[in-house]
């Protein structure tokens, strides 16, 4: 059965960039202009799960995000390696959101894009960590949600989901539409084609504003946020290492073995 | 319009019992209802909650909310939602905690979008605000680099919290407190998932979150191997566990269940020794409570070394055979 999929999907600052690079000005994170902008981690996994029901039971996806001034090469990626169609919802009402106004937007396009078996998610942002838009998303159409997911497939109208828990996995059956929120062990996104790239480069997101999934910009963004942000802050923490040396590294690894002994650590 | 008033715990049980992050969040819970001079409750769900209760109790709960149900004895979101949503309205907390566990990840956001709230995630520290009463919610964002505080006016306020942030109370079997049995219908026509099978992965041998000692890899090690070589061997010698950030993970070269990091582990035993691990804060987030922390990283400005005590720089290939080698002559001697 071809499946239709929507993968949510987000612009953050390349969250590997050294830990130095993240400045928070007036309660706000920056990053300087070489730090480029990537789509998260898990938002990727998450493209790679609907790739792989694509590659198998074939479908359509479209990705969709929300934000405001993407950068177009970075989010095409999601048409690059393979969905069929972007949705961007892209306006300065958008943004400083919270997990709520997130999902509430997010739920209005899904509703406005209509059709869709799956909707999957990454576990986390890689900006602001907080784990819960999948959720919302499937608190707000009413339909189930699976999280944590390392596996996905699809077998008599149904998702078959391993979901990972503390010390393994169970294997979950969910009825459809449904959201699947994924984690790592579902496999590196695949590297775009050339094919790929080009095909991405003639095509056009739709671009949506607040108007368009009905919702009003006075209360979306920054405006429709349930909880408040009183303060962002980087806590100083200043390093107390002892660096243990000596003539090669491996008389340096003995010494330390030394060190360690005489400090009681060990 | 109800009032708010008292703190609820969601609790958790592992294997029956009154699992560990429940105790936390009880030690927190009393803080804050002995601050707001209110009460402090506990929600158990499961198939059998009596002696968890009278555990909680000993914890610090003035009230043990009691639901006993077979469908409860493995967590399933459509399930257990309803039964804590009802719960809630019932009592109308001011304050819900969470542990922001395999359950809580899971369920808080499910109950907060359904009660019409906010719920701030893997909270690492908790007060209330004396002027307004608010509870002032500190969270780290941007994968460690920063941390948050929030605020929020809707009612309940709720929280994850995360795994060995805050502090059980001593054990008191003494303490006074009221199990409360309670019944909830739960609609299993609106539970749409169906758990088929639960499988253990768990290497067998000392678990990463009791290790006393974590010998931990990162991207730095360059293949699954040493992982089972120069790592174990280390971690053989010391009693300890072998862990591992995030990359080795997700590259396939140890089982998720090693990955220690946000997303992962949360470990803090005695000695943690990071070999060949940047540091990032994703993975700090996971380790930043050991007691100590000892760093091998060829990067003499790889930022592992800013969270270390003691540090050697250099290939891990060179090093960690010269320190194991004279460990083992020192703890022989």
């Amino acid at each position: 059965m071809p499946v239709n999929m929507i993968v949510c999907c987000k612009q953050v600052p390349d969250p590997e960039a050294p830990p130095s690079v993240f400045k928070v000005v007036n309660n706000k994170m920056t990053v300087p202009p070489e730090v480029k902008p990537v789509i998260g981690q898990y938002e990727e996994f998450a493209l790679e799960a609907a790739l792989k029901i694509k590659d198998t039971a074939g479908g359509k996806i479209t990705a969709l995000s929300l934000g405001n001034n993407f950068v177009r090469d970075v989010i095409k990626k999601a048409l690059a390696v393979g969905a069929d169609e972007l949705v961007l919802l892209e306006d300065k009402a958008f943004e400083d959101g919270d997990s709520w106004s997130t999902a509430d937007a997010l739920a209005a396009a899904v509703k406005k894009i209509g059709t869709y078996d799956i909707i999957f998610c990454g576990r986390q942002s890689s900006d602001w960590d907080a784990g819960q838009v999948g959720l919302g998303i499937a608190e707000i159409l009413g339909i189930p949600a699976v999280t944590l997911a390392r596996k996905a497939g699809i077998s008599d109208g149904k998702a078959k989901v391993e979901r990972v828990i503390p010390d393994g996995y169970q294997v979950i059956e969910v009825t459809l539409p449904a959201v699947i929120v994924v984690t790592s062990g579902i496999g590196a996104l695949r590297y775009a084609t050339l094919k790929g790239i080009m095909a991405a480069a003639k095509k056009q997101p739709v671009v949506w504003k607040p108007a368009d999934i009905g919702l009003e910009p006075s209360k979306t963004g920054a405006a429709g946020r349930r909880s408040k942000l009183d303060k962002l802050f980087q806590p100083v923490k200043e390093s107390k290492c002892e660096i243990i040396e000596g003539e090669t590294v491996a008389e340096a690894g003995a010494k330390l073995a030394v060190r360690l002994r005489e400090a009681k650590l060990l | 319009m109800a009032e708010y008033k008292g703190i609820l715990v969601c609790g958790e049980l592992a294997d029956g019992k009154l699992a560990s992050i429940t105790t936390e969040l009880l030690g927190c819970g009393r803080k804050l209802a002995d601050e707001l001079k209110e009460e402090l409750s506990c929600l158990l769900a499961s198939d059998a909650v009596s002696a968890a209760a009278k555990e909680a109790i000993a914890f610090g709960a003035d009230k043990v909310y009691a639901v006993e149900h077979p469908t409860l004895k493995e967590y399933q979101a459509d399930s257990y939602t309803q039964v804590v949503e009802k719960v809630v309205k019932d009592i109308s907390p001011r304050v819900i905690l969470i542990g922001q566990t395999s359950v809580g990840r899971d369920m808080a956001p499910r109950l907060a979008f359904r009660l019409g709230t906010s719920v701030t995630t893997d909270c690492l520290n908790l007060s209330v605000d004396p002027a307004t009463k608010l509870l002032v919610q500190t969270r780290p964002v941007y994968g460690g680099n920063a941390q948050a505080v929030f605020t929020s006016q809707l009612m309940p306020q709720m929280v994850t919290v995360r795994a060995k942030t805050m502090s059980p109370l001593e054990r008191d079997a003494s303490r006074k407190g009221e199990v409360i049995p309670t019944e909830v219908d739960i609609d299993t026509s609106k539970v749409r998932t169906k758990i088929l099978e639960t499988v253990k992965e768990e290497a067998v041998g000392i678990k990463l979150e009791d290790a006393p000692v974590i010998v931990s890899g990162g991207r730095g090690m360059g293949g699954p191997q040493p992982f089972q070589t120069v790592l174990k061997e280390l971690a053989d010698l010391l009693h300890g566990a072998v862990g591992a950030s995030r990359p080795p993970a997700d590259n396939g070269w140890v089982p998720e269940h090693l990955h220690i990091g946000l997303t992962g582990k949360i470990v803090a035993p005695d000695i943690y020794i990071a070999i060949a691990i940047s540091g990032a804060s994703q993975h700090t987030a996971g380790c930043s409570g050991s007691k100590h922390i000892i760093a091998i990283n060829k990067d003499p400005e790889a930022n592992i070394f800013r969270e270390a005590e003691f540090g050697v720089v250099g290939k891990y290939e060179e090093v960690v055979p010269a320190f194991t080698s004279k460990l083992k002559e020192l703890l022989a001697g």
